[in-house]
């Protein structure tokens, strides 16, 4: 794909110009996401910074949103990958509803990664319903990039 | 993300009425994927109905705020209502934070409202032609307005406004006194400039300031001739209809003056159409893409056909003081080796 094949692009490490302008034009997208009630979005927004730096277009909603909202979100900016930041407790409630929600707006094959204080006992559960991945506090932030580009790389 | 669907399938679910069909035929043309190009030529019959208006000013000058709040107005008219939000790429990482939603949770779960963000992708050139193409895509999907937003600093701004029929500029009290009024060249784009926040101390001197710059630059205006737009002394013919760019007051967080904004953006409208700088400014706009999307195609063009590090070469010709760029230039087209 990064030769540019079939669009007569004559893509080589020599040519700086075109080069970066195909790089930057294959973006990974992510849409991260505070469902729920609680207001600490701290965690989201290094989240946002961390995939930022790492070249990723990060759409940031902001607080109190609806799982409505998240996939209705999620479908009009086409995205790659959804950020869940929830410090409330209600993410059994929450996530739930919001994968039902992907589902019928055949999103299935988004990424799903839940962050936030989630007990160990509830990952399981996460995972069973198509979560990919739950980052707890502490985690470091290349730990969450990498994770997303090799999903993303075995999406393919 | 490569996710492989047949364009034409997409252009077809799109067309009718499909969001998540509109929502990957948007990615695909953003990227500039090798099949876009078919799916903008299947598009392009569908175009030209919707009004395009974009909305620019400095950062922190409420324009997302006004923008949700300009789209609950058309809706409450039963207008259907996209929004493109275009915000900074890191010249570092090439990644953004797009944050334009958080001010238009309004619009959520309202099926006649589709908000895309986009970055505007590093300074490469080809985002007002990238903007074009997603304009484009949601004028054939149907939508009555399109909005777009930018943030006001720079040429790839007045680039962008002039994909838009007409340009609302935003301004805020306490954003800094007259001379930057005047030096900021985005009031010369501006059809119609709505001073948001508008309960705020202050507002008053604002709106002076801008009046007072607007009156400076009304000497002139801008008229159709032979196909470009050229500034004319402002004698104006009798019959001529001059458009007085209105300074409005808003506090979008309350909807308050959207009324008046919605009334001007349809006499801009009712403007152009009458005066004929609709179809001028359609054409100059055209003239404009066409010239930039052969610049770049040529550039294409003549990289896949040479050595790959011709352009290097050059380069470091140039550096070395061998050779200017305008002769380089010059004889590369010419085919031959640069002169000494």
């Amino acid at each position: 794909m990064l030769a540019g094949a079939g669009i007569g692009y004559n893509l080589d490490a020599n040519y700086p110009y075109l080069m970066e302008r195909w790089m930057s034009e294959q973006k990974i997208r992510v849409l991260v996401a505070k469902p729920g009630l609680d207001g600490h979005d701290r965690g989201a927004k290094v989240i946002a910074r961390a995939l930022r730096d790492a070249g990723m277009e990060v759409i940031y909603t902001g607080l109190r949103q609806t799982p409505e909202m998240i996939a209705e979100a999620a479908l009009q900016e086409d995205v790659d990958v959804i950020g869940l930041s929830i410090l409330s407790g209600a993410h059994m409630a929450l996530i739930p509803r919001i994968m039902e929600l992907l589902h019928a707006e055949q999103l299935n094959d988004v990424l799903v990664l839940v962050g936030g204080i989630i007990p160990d006992e509830d990952i399981p559960a996460l995972k069973n319903m198509g979560v990919s991945g739950v980052f707890g506090p502490g985690t470091n932030t290349q730990a969450i990039v990498d994770h997303i580009t090799s999903a993303l790389t075995h999406r393919q | 993300m490569p996710r492989e669907e047949s364009i034409s399938v997409l252009v077809e679910q799109a067309l009718n009425g499909q969001r998540r069909a509109l929502a990957r035929l948007i990615t695909r043309v953003e990227n500039r994927a090798p099949d876009s190009v078919e799916a903008l030529a299947l598009l392009h019959p569908h175009t030209g109905r919707a009004t395009l208006v974009g909305i620019t000013g400095a950062p922190g000058t409420g324009k997302s705020t006004l923008v949700n709040a300009l789209a609950r107005t058309l809706r409450a008219r039963t207008f259907t209502v996209a929004i493109v939000a275009i915000d900074p790429s890191s010249p570092f990482s090439g990644g953004a934070v797009l944050g334009d939603r958080i001010r238009m949770g309004d619009l959520a779960g309202d099926r006649g409202v589709f908000i895309r963000s986009m970055a505007n992708r590093g300074s490469l050139g080809g985002l007002a032609a990238a903007t074009h193409d997603v304009v484009r895509v949601l004028d054939a999907a149907g939508f009555d307005y399109v909005l777009i937003e930018t943030v006001g600093a720079g040429q790839s701004e007045v680039d962008i406004a002039r994909t838009a029929y007409t340009t609302v500029v935003v301004d805020a009290p306490g954003m800094g006194d007259d001379v930057q009024a005047i030096k900021a060249g985005i009031l010369e784009i501006a059809d119609v400039i709505v001073v948001n926040k508008a309960d705020r101390p202050g507002v008053q001197n604002t709106v002076r300031a801008l009046r007072a710059a607007l009156d400076l630059g009304h000497r002139f205006r801008l008229t159709g001739h032979h196909g470009s737009l050229i500034q004319t002394p402002a004698a104006p013919p009798p019959d001529y209809d001059f458009w007085t760019v209105p300074i409005l007051q808003t506090v979008a967080t309350e909807y308050t003056g959207l009324d008046e904004v919605v009334a001007a953006i349809h006499q801009h409208g009712a403007h152009l159409r009458e005066s004929g700088i609709w179809a001028e400014r359609e054409r100059q706009r055209i003239e404009t893409e066409l010239a930039e999307r052969l610049r770049d195609a040529l550039l294409v063009q003549w990289t896949a056909a040479h050595a790959p590090d011709a352009l290097q070469t050059i380069v470091e010709r140039i550096i070395k003081r061998e050779v200017d760029p305008a002769s380089a230039v010059r004889a590369l087209i010419d085919g031959n080796k640069p002169e000494k």
